[in-house]
Parts: structure tokens; sequence; C-alpha cells
């Protein structure tokens, strides 16, 4: 047992796997920080505090598991610390009773049912598409083209597994607002890989 | 009967908080009946699928 953890520990620093998990925490902290700096060493203090408890995980997967969750908490630690920076007006105002869905009401005719170019189409096997790396690509790229602030809560939400009340108490908005926000960033995103990964599929 | 803009917010709305019996039942009518608000219910469940992947590191990329 105990040879195996010394070289388990051996094998992590040199291993190429490590690089590549490396890079998908760098992909991952870069998403939700929007700073490069920043996102590089939380990625460095994630990986050493990993290391640091070497002994308990077997194998790459678990390592995996394990170096994220630290990431995770490192970036809402992040979050927490400059959640002040964050201007919650102007999440107010993005999401205002009248200038809120704006962009999305173009969606729907005056009755509130889908306009029939925008009605959501059926996706054959979508999840097929999550062993595809060109994926993962359009994922992020559709992250990016959200509103920054509207991506942040969204990340928030989904990545960080925050709940809406704490979301709310740290950029002091109301969980009336918080719904409006994330329910605009899935409209957003949903159109967005129907438009960019889903509609191309659909036509081979 | 609710609209399909309604019932949008509604479904992610479902997410955050536990949505009474009268507003389950009012999606599952209108869900029936629309296939655009079935499809949008479908693709919400893939995008929060989607996030679970990214969130613990996809493992399951192939190179």
């Amino acid at each position: 047992m105990t040879t195996n953890d010394a070289r388990a520990r051996e094998i992590l620093w040199d291993d190429p796997a490590i690089a590549l998990i490396r890079r998908d925490m760098l992909r991952f902290a870069q998403l939700q920080l929007r700073d490069a700096g920043a996102a590089e060493d939380m990625v460095q203090e994630a990986l050493f505090a990993a290391m640091s408890h070497a002994e308990s995980f077997a194998g790459r997967a678990a390592l995996k598991t394990w170096v994220f969750g630290i990431l995770r908490h490192k970036i809402v630690d992040h979050l927490r610390a400059s959640s002040r920076e964050i201007c919650g007006a102007d999440l107010v105002d993005a999401t205002g009773p009248d200038g809120c869905m704006e962009d999305f009401d173009a969606l729907f005719d005056r009755r509130g049912f889908w306009n029939p170019e925008d009605r959501p189409a059926t996706w054959s096997d979508p999840e097929a598409s999550f062993s595809q790396k060109e994926f993962w690509a359009v994922f992020e790229a559709c992250l990016d083209h959200l509103p920054a602030h509207i991506a942040r809560v969204y990340m928030m939400r989904e990545f960080l597994e925050l709940d809406t009340g704490e979301i709310c108490r740290q950029l002091g908005i109301t969980t009336g607002n918080c719904w409006v926000i994330l329910h605009r960033a899935r409209l957003g995103l949903r159109a967005c890989l129907e438009n960019r990964w889903f509609h191309g599929e659909a036509a081979t | 009967m609710m609209n399909c803009k309604e019932v949008t917010r509604l479904l992610s709305e479902g997410y955050e908080r536990n949505l009474t019996l009268r507003e389950r039942l009012a999606l599952t009518l209108h869900r029936m009946a629309c296939i655009g608000c079935n499809n949008y219910g479908k693709h919400l469940e893939f995008l929060h699928k989607a996030a679970n992947r990214l969130r613990e590191g996809r493992d399951d990329v192939t190179p």
C-alpha cells in the first residue's frame, strides 16, 4: 500500500495525463474568472493541494475529480472575496421588469408562442456530442457569447453549485432577478447550441 | 393555458425551486401539446448534464 502511494506520487508530476488535467482545469477556471493570471494561480494551488493528499485517491479519474473539486472551492472563495467588485446594479438593470427580456422576447410572437423559425428543434442523440471535443469548443464559445454578468451567474449556479440564495446574497440581487438571469442564460445557451452545433448536425 | 414564454420561464425555475403541483400539471399538459416547449425542456436537461460534465472535468473526450 505504502509503496503504491509513493509510486503514485512520483508518477503524478511526470505523467502527461497531469498536463492534460492541468490544461482542462485552466480552461475551466478561465471560463469563469476571465482573468488568466488569477486562473493560473488557482489551478497551481489546487494541484499542489491535491498532491499533498496524493494518498487519498486511486487513479487518474479519481485525481481529476478531486482536483476539480478543490479548484471549484478556490473559485468560490475568490468570487466571494471579489463579489464587492461585481456591480449588482448592473445585473438589476439588465433584468429590470421592462428591459429584461427584450432580446429573447423576439423569439415569441405577440401571444407568447414560439415563432416558427425559433421553435426548438428535435436534437437527435445529443449526448453523443459529449465525447466530441469540437462540441465542447462550441459550448464554451456559447458561454463566452453570453453577456459576462449573465454567464457569471449561470456558472456560479451550474459549475460551482451555489444555490440561488447565496448567489443573490453575494451579488446583492433579488431571488426573482437571479431566476430571470438564469432563465436568460439558458435561453441564450440553448439557442446558441442549436444554431452552432445541432443545426449543422441535423443537416447531415 | 400558459403560453410558451411562460412555459420556458417555468421550466427554468424548476431547476431553482420546487414547482407547485398545479405548475407541474400545467407544464405537462402544455408539453404534450407543444413540440417546441417539449424540446426546450429536453434541451434544458441536456444543458444541465453538459454543465455537470464540465464541472467534473470531462474525462471521456476522445483526443
